[in-house]
Parts: structure tokens; C-alpha cells; sequence
């Protein structure tokens, strides 16, 4: 039994929570953020890892779109390592549904103060050749690519520079109120199965799709969140310049370069449970398709993985609740003490992740309106460490890292260029991780292999170094390569079914790791 | 960064990088591999790191690549390997081209240079002082195998030289000797006209320049796009219905396919001249199995190592020399079993490559000692050259016996 105490409570520990949490201890005060799991393993990770221009949302709901212009130019500023400038088109097509959307483009954009620029689509040619020929206007826009762990990596790292601990692996079971006030929150460490008891004054409630459940843990009414589930493709990078239908939002209207994938997203389908999306197969027809209209001969494109997440809308009763993408994508603050009658308990939903940090800003704000302190935010002007303003990822990072070290170190991951200190570093600081919570901050085995090569290498090296024994490395190798093929399978076609078979002569043949020895209970 | 219309980027994105399930057959196979750790290898040089490259070659080591091939030719998955890391090595050094890269990729202008004060030449590309000056300034490596130009190029023999009485039954042929079968390898010109002229050929020898092999594999290919159309408008303008008979073992792949392959020359009279071309043993070859000629050689007593250079390989027809050298009776033709030479073209000239084109060659500079320390045959120039100086046997082109066995020599 572990007591800790602390001043506020950030349950979830997605890009929100992470967020929150930084700015909570950043206006000083003691913090601590709990996740069931690991740093954005749920919706931050499962996205298409666009980073909003404002673009998408200019006609629909230029609120958004003015706020993502802002946070896009603001991570520029704290988050720049995380963030590719790749840049983005919207364009539209003959036979588009509404023939005036880019002239409602346009007036939106200058409405919204979004930065949009119409240029001829023989130069957006140039710029992305696999751009849809026939597009008829082109619009470029200030879309970007963002990797949403390193976000909450970076973000969690400031937050505990500012003394906030990060507890993943530890998961909420109770709030503790007494007299109408929050007094504390219960949790369990999942890996050791020790209770951790937590004495705050408030807690803040950031666990996206599963705020419903966080809030029903103080007794509270369940708050509505509509998970809105929605998949993703991603092919082996073959475009470098986000591109977009410019129509109204709607399913399959973009993709976007990202690390070593170009990524189509998405579907919008209500789901009943957050723990449980599936991946229907004419879901994955759907997105090939649309793939077809944004970049022809995408269906050709060798396509490594699929998956899916789930956004965290808060339900509004202006639309019927099955109808999730034309709910409100603005931020929405919970205020529980005036709707459950309970002090020191925010709930916050919608959003989108590029105006993570504005989300933040908003519920701590909230925050210090209920306990009439005030601080003033400062999370927009202080680079996270390891950031440096305007020093943007670019894709070949990694190999001129990789050209300098490459006689000293050995690599790993061949795909993703992953070296073996780079592993065994990042295993020091995390020795209970598995593979996969190591995979989203490395990147292991999310190349065109996925993870054929280089899992059982990085297992071996995880009992060399003495973190793991040989059971639990045997369990963390199935894992991974099981959630490795659950995104794969779906998918599977043309060129990646030769690496499969490969793949499984290598792991099933050779190595026979159906058969090893490895713990009974479940690996965490 | 290459435009992104161009044929660079189109190789580079529609690529068949995304054949690659990193089955590393390609890494066990190349040679340079196997002998420097400077070299990261054609897994890793081509299908992996064009993955990250985004147009940018910021892995410089990528140079190490000697374009033998061999990666490509062994690719179970069709990944064009080699000629990834060709056009990855051109964006590498668009805006610095070493002025030695661009020197030694010309092949015609050495032998034109050279040719007026030959003996001169030759000994000063054999004085130390001059080399060890050539490698200070130019980078080309003091010991380096240096051409030896021939006084007379072969084209002023051919002027001069009248068809032998034994020439035409057997039909025309277009005679394709490569620039350095003009002002370096002369003999092996001369050697395979008149092999061809016995069999029963008639000879024809149009002005012909430079396929521009060398500036492309020095990654300067606006320059050999343009060598090499002029090439094919030279050898277009001989009767269009002839076979063009080579003994440029590489000039003869530039023309079948690395020209379309590598620097995306589309051009339907390159591909018409392309289809026309044979290597020399393999046109013989297939008309002695046809029956068509009348093959009367005498006995040759003799057991010699032959090495199939890299870039014949490359030309998916086997190895026509052994087959055809083996009609001969009383020969014995060892087969190298060695994967390249290691001079791939000018890679062994430079002095940064020079100790690993050694290496790399070693193997096969121990197979010729052993089976016969005085010949060896191999139907490329540079590689005769690299085999030559690391060996001192005398190395010929596989024509070289024939000739002999025709009783021409």
C-alpha cells in the first residue's frame, strides 16, 4: 500500500492529461497523473498524426479551425522535434458533392484566420506528384505531421521538471469525496497489484472515451462521452505533402506522411465500447477507396498496418447521437459541482489533439475559478525539454544519426533505424515496459517488417541487459507480435503477404516461439 | 533534391523498395561488403535508407557502393538495389561532383589524350612521382591499374583494313567495340573482327562514341543521357536490320538496359538498337548451336580461369564465354567463382576505394594464380586491367582464344 498526496489528480494520461498535468504543476502545484496503461496508448496514439492547419474545419466550425491555427503555430514553438512541416493541399474534384466548397473554403479560411493560399494545380503537382491529377482547385494550407507520443513524452518530461510525478501502469478505482468535496483517489499498480492511495483536493478528469466511467468512479452521473471509432491505413510512405479532399469533413479525406507511412484516415462510427473497436473489413474497402480519389493507386501501395481509436466526443443534443462527426469538435469542461453537486472534480472531452494544450489550459483555468487561486499559463511559452523552437522532425533524422554512430552501435530495428542504445537506454529508464510501450517512443518494429526482424532482437536484448527474465521475454515477444498482426491482418495484400510468410518462417519455423516457455498469466 | 517529375524521384518514389522483406540475400552476396565495414550494405544502403532519404542523400557512406549489381541480380524480390543506390548516390553529388569523378568518366578524352604521345603517356602513368602527385590532386590512387593506350586506336586499323577473303557468306554484322576497344583495348577489337571475318561474316564499324557507362556510374547523368543517345544515333545509322556484335562487355548493358534502368532514357530507338546488341560469344554461340557456322578450330592445350564480370551478369544471358571457349578442344575453362573483380568500373581507381577494390578481388586474384599465373580471360576492359595489376598474368578478353584457336594468332 503506497500513500501519496498530492494538490490535484490527473486521471488519463493521453495527450490531454499530459498536457493538464504540466500546466497544473507549471502554475506550482503538486501533481500527480495516473494511467491504467502506458503514455498515450489510447486515442493520442490512434490517430492519422495530422496536425490541424485549421483547414478541415474553416466552413463547418471555424471556431476549431482558428484555435488549430493557433496551437499548430504555439507547438511550433514548444513541441518543434515532434512536428513535421510537411505542409498540406486541400483540393477539390469534378463530380465533388457541393460545386461551391471551395469558394465556402476560401471565405471560411479568411473568416477563420487560417492561412490558405489557391494555387494551380499543376504547381501542387510539383510539390506532391501523387496528388489526384484531376483536381480542379488547390488550396495549400499550413498541415503539418505530428507524432502524438512524442507530444506526451515531452510534455510529461516538462511536467516533471515542475516536480508532477507520472504514474502509468496505475489505475483509478475510486474518488474519495466527503462533504460534497473530492478528497482522494484510489488506484491499483497494475504490474505489482499494490494499492496506491492518493489525498488531493481536486481531481481532473482526462481519460477521453473513458471520462464516462472516471466520473461514475466519484459517484457522479455518468458524463455521455460518445466514442466515435474511426481507422486508420497506413501505406509505406509514398506521399510527403498532406493531402485532403476539400469537401465537407467526411470519411476518407486524407492522407497524411508520417515517419515512414503515409496514413488514410478515417471512418466515423459510433462505438459502444472504448476497450473494444473492431475493424470491419468493408470499413478497410472504404478507406482503400478513398484512397483511390486522394492519391490513384493507393490500392497498389504496399500497406503495413491498420488501426483504430476512438475520439472522445462529449455528447450534445444538437445532433442524434449516432451521428458522431457533426457533434461539436470544440473542448467541453464538465463542472461537476454544479451539475452533481461535488467540488474539486472537472471532466473534459472533445478536442482534438493539435489543441491538446489548449484543453489543458481551459480546465486548469476552471480549475482555478472553482478554488479562486490564479496563476497565470505559461505552457505556451516554454519549449518542452529537448524541443527547440522551430527545429522541425525531418524524416531523414534518423539516418544521419545512424551514419554517425553506425560502426559503434548495432541496429535493431533495420526499418525504423532503431539502434541498440537507443533501446537499451530507454529500457534503463523504463525496466517494466513492455514492447510495445517501448515500440511508441522508438518506433520498433513499425517499419514494412513489423516486427519480423527485429522483435525477437530486441527481446533477447531485454534478458541480456538483465530487465527481464527469459519467461517474461518470451510473453512480451508474443504480445507484441500479436498486437503486431492485429493491425496486419486486416490488411494483408501484395507484397506484405511475402514479408508475412517470411515473417513466420522466421518466428514460427526457426525460432518455434509458439512453443517456448513463458509465464502463465497475463503479460503487462 | 531532384525534381519531383523527374525520373530520379519517380525510381526513387514508385520504387521497388516496397518489394523488400529484408531477407538480407542481397548482404550476404556483396562483395564490398564482405571485405570493409565502411560499406553498410545494399539492404541496408537501398531499400532501408531510401525509406528515410526524402530526396536528401545524408548517408555519404552510401558511396562505398561500388554499382557492381550484385544485389540487384540476386534479389529474390526484384528490388532494383543497385540502381537505387545509383540514383541515391547522384543526389548525393549533384552540387559536389569531385572534379576526379568527372575526369575519370571519360573514357573517350583519356584515350583521345593520350593517344598522340602514347609512349610518353603510358610511362608517366607509370612514374611514381606522377602518380603520387595524380593521387594528392586528383585522388586517383598512385597504385591504381591505369589503361595503357595504344599508339594506333582501332579505328585508323579499320580504316586500313581490308575483309578477309573468308567474310560474307554468313551474313552482315554490326561490329560495337566501345571506346576503350578503340584507344585502349585495341587488340581484342582487332582480335574479334577477324574471329568474325573467318566465321564468315562480313564486318561492318560505324563511327562510334562513348556509351557514357563511366559518367554514369559517377552518378553524372545528364551528361551520359546525352553520350548515349548520341551512341545509339551512331549505330542507328548502319543498316537498321543488322545485329550489333560487342565485345564491351559493360557498353553493351548500357545500351540493353541500365541506360532505360538507371537514368530512365525511354527512347524507342535505344531500345531497338538494345535488342539488336549481343555479346559477341553469345552471338557465336548460338549460331554454332544453330548449326550456321562452320566452327573449324584446332587443339589448344591450355587451362585458364575465366571471370564473368559483374555487369555481364547483370545481363540475365549466362555466362556464353565458358560454353563457347568449351567447343575448343584441349581447353579447360576454371570458372572464377569469385562475385567482382572490385574495380566496378572507376571504383578502384579512387584512392579512398582502392584498398577495398583490392580485397575485394582478392579471392579471384588467388584463383588466377593457382590455375594459370600467365592468362585469364574476362570480357570486360577495366576489370581486365584490375586483374592485370593484381595478378601480372595477362588478361584477355575470352575472343583472345578463339582467335588463337582459329588459327589467327
Amino acid at each position: 500500500m503506497r500513500q501519496l498526496s498530492a494538490d490535484v489528480v490527473v486521471i488519463g494520461g493521453g495527450t490531454t492529461g499530459v498536457g493538464v498535468v504540466r500546466d497544473v504543476a507549471m502554475r506550482g502545484y503538486k501533481a500527480i497523473l495516473l494511467d491504467r496503461a502506458d503514455l498515450a496508448q489510447g486515442t493520442s496514439g490512434r490517430f492519422h498524426g495530422l496536425l490541424h492547419s485549421g483547414g478541415r474545419y474553416v466552413v463547418t466550425d471555424p471556431l476549431s479551425g482558428t484555435e488549430c491555427a493557433e496551437e499548430n503555430a504555439i507547438l511550433g514553438h514548444i513541441q518543434a522535434g515532434a512536428i513535421e512541416r510537411t505542409g498540406g493541399l486541400f483540393f477539390t474534384l469534378p463530380g465533388d458533392p457541393d460545386p461551391d466548397w471551395g469558394d465556402k473554403f476560401l471565405a471560411g479560411a479568411a473568416t477563420a484566420k487560417v492561412p490558405v493560399e489557391e494555387i494551380e494545380p499543376s504547381r501542387a503537382l510539383k510539390l506532391e506528384p501523387r496528388m489526384n491529377p484531376t483536381a480542379e482547385r488547390v488550396f495549400r494550407v499550413e498541415d503539418g505531421s505530428v507524432d502524438g507520443w512524442q507530444l506526451a513524452w515531452s510534455a510529461a518530461a516538462s511536467a516533471k521538471q515542475y516536480g508532477a510525478q507520472i504514474l502509468t501502469y496505475t489505475k483509478a478505482t475510486e474518488i474519495t469525496t466527503a462533504g460534497g468535496r473530492v478528497t482522494g483517489v484510489r488506484a491499483t499498480d497494475a504490474k505489482t497489484g499494490e494499492d496506491v492511495t492518493i489525498d488531493c483536493g481536486f481531481v481532473l478528469n482526462c481519460a477521453g472515451p473513458w471520462a464516462g466511467g472516471v466520473a461514475a468512479m466519484a459517484g457522479c452521473e455518468p458524463v455521455a462521452v460518445v466514442p466515435g471509432r474511426g481507422i486508420m491505413i497506413a501505406a509505406d510512405r509514398f506521399t510527403n505533402v498532406v493531402l485532403n479532399l476539400c469537401v465537407k469533413p467526411a470519411d476518407g479525406d486524407i492522407i497524411v506522411p508520417c515517419h515512414g507511412v503515409s496514413i488514410i484516415g478515417t471512418t466515423d462510427v459510433k462505438a459502444d465500447d472504448p476497450d473494444h473497436l473492431p475493424i470491419p473489413a468493408d470499413e478497410v474497402q472504404k478507406m482503400l477507396d478513398a484512397g483511390e480519389k486522394l492519391a490513384p493507386g493507393f490500392r497498389q501501395q504496399r500497406l503495413l498496418h491498420v488501426w483504430t481509436g476512438a475520439r472522445p466526443l462529449i455528447k450534445d443534443d444538437r445532433v442524434a447521437a449516432s451521428d458522431t462527426r457533426h457533434m461539436s469538435r470544440g473542448m467541453a469542461v464538465v463542472d461537476h459541482s454544479t451539475r452533481d453537486g461535488l467540488k474539486g472534480l472537472l471532466t473534459i472531452g472533445g478536442g482534438k489533439l493539435t489543441t491538446y494544450r489548449l484543453m489543458a489550459e481551459h480546465i486548469v483555468d476552471a480549475m482555478e475559478d472553482q478554488t479562486g487561486d490564479h496563476h497565470p499559463c505559461r505552457t505556451a511559452e516554454e519549449p518542452c525539454p529537448g524541443h527547440e523552437p522551430g527545429r522541425y522532425f525531418a524524416l531523414n533524422h534518423r539516418l544521419k544519426e545512424r551514419e554517425a554512430d553506425r560502426l559503434s552501435d548495432q541496429i535493431i530495428c533495420e526499418c525504423e533505424l532503431m539502434s541498440r542504445t537507443m533501446f537499451t537506454d530507454l529500457l534503463k529508464e523504463q525496466p517494466n515496459a513492455t514492447l510495445d510501450d517501448l515500440r511508441r517512443q522508438l518506433r520498433l518494429g513499425m517499419g514494412p517488417c513489423q516486427g519480423g526482424f527485429c522483435s525477437s532482437r530486441a527481446a533477447g536484448l531485454a534478458f541480456e541487459e538483465g530487465a527481464i527474465d527469459i519467461e517474461r521475454a518470451t510473453g512480451l515477444l508474443r504480445l507484441f507480435l500479436t498486437n503486431r498482426w492485429y493491425g496486419l491482418w486486416p490488411v494483408l495484400n501484395g507484397q506484405q503477404v511475402a514479408q508475412a510468410a517470411l515473417d513466420d518462417w522466421i518466428l514460427q519455423g526457426l525460432l518455434d516461439i509458439g512453443h517456448l516457455p513463458a509465464q502463465t498469466k497475463e503479460v503487462i | 533534391m531532384f525534381e519531383p517529375t523527374s525520373h530520379e524521384a519517380n525510381l526513387l518514389a514508385r520504387a521497388s523498395v516496397d518489394q523488400c522483406v529484408k531477407c538480407t540475400i542481397c548482404e550476404t552476396q556483396c562483395p564490398v561488403m564482405a571485405v570493409t565495414p565502411l560499406f553498410a550494405g545494399p539492404k541496408f544502403v537501398g531499400p532501408q535508407a531510401e525509406r528515410f532519404r526524402h530526396g536528401e542523400s545524408v548517408d555519404h557512406t552510401l558511396d562505398y557502393c561500388s554499382s557492381c549489381g550484385t544485389c540487384t541480380l540476386v534479389c529474390p524480390q526484384g528490388v532494383k538495389i543497385a540502381e537505387l543506390n545509383s540514383v541515391a548516390r547522384a543526389a548525393m553529388k549533384r552540387d559536389h561532383m569531385p572534379p576526379r569523378d568527372r575526369l575519370i568518366s571519360r573514357t573517350t578524352l583519356m584515350g583521345q589524350a593520350m593517344r598522340p604521345i602514347a609512349p610518353l603517356a603510358n610511362a608517366a602513368l607509370r612514374a611514381a612521382p606522377v602518380r603520387v602527385l595524380a593521387e594528392k590532386i586528383a585522388g586517383i590512387h598512385r597504385d591504381a591499374a591505369m589503361p595503357v593506350s595504344s599508339g594506333q586506336p582501332f579505328h585508323a586499323w579499320w580504316a586500313k583494313h581490308q575483309p578477309a577473303p573468308t567474310a560474307g557468306p554468313a551474313g552482315t554484322v554490326i561490329f560495337f567495340h566501345g571506346c576503350a576497344g578503340d584507344y585502349f583495348e585495341v587488340a581484342t577489337s582487332i582480335q574479334a573482327v577477324e574471329v568474325l571475318e573467318r566465321l564468315g561474316f562480313n564486318v561492318l564499324v560505324p563511327k562510334q562514341g562513348c556509351c557514357g557507362m563511366a559518367l554514369q556510374s559517377n552518378g553524372l547523368y545528364d551528361t551520359a543521357r546525352a553520350w548515349v543517345r548520341r551512341l545509339v544515333a551512331d549505330l542507328e545509322k548502319a543498316p537498321q536490320d543488322l545485329v550489333i556484335v560487342s565485345t564491351a562487355g559493360s557498353c553493351q548493358g548500357m545500351l540493353k538496359h541500365e541506360a532505360r534502368e538507371i537514368m530512365g532514357v525511354e527512347d524507342e530507338s535505344l531500345q531497338a538498337i538494345g535488342t539488336r546488341t549481343r555479346d559477341i560469344c553469345e552471338f557465336l554461340l548460338e549460331k554454332i548451336e544453330a548449326g550456321q557456322l562452320n566452327f573449324g578450330v584446332k587443339r589448344l592445350d591450355v587451362t585458364v580461369t575465366y571471370h564473368a564480370p559483374c555487369q555481364l551478369k547483370g545481363q540475365g544471358m549466362g555466362q556464353p564465354a565458358v560454353e563457347l571457349l568449351r567447343l575448343i578442344p584441349g581447353v579447360t575453362v576454371v570458372e572464377s567463382g569469385a562475385t567482382c573483380c572490385g574495380i566496378a568500373g572507376t571504383y578502384g581507381f579512387k584512392k579512398e576505394k582502392y584498398e577495398i577494390a583490392k580485397a575485394v578481388g582478392q579471392p579471384l586474384f588467388d584463383k588466377v594464380k593457382e590455375v594459370n599465373p600467365k592468362l585469364a580471360l574476362c570480357d570486360t576492359e577495366t576489370c581486365r586491367w584490375q586483374i592485370r595489376q593484381h595478378t601480372g598474368a595477362q588478361v584477355e578478353h575470352p575472343i583472345y582464344l578463339l582467335h588463337k584457336a582459329l588459327g589467327l594468332s
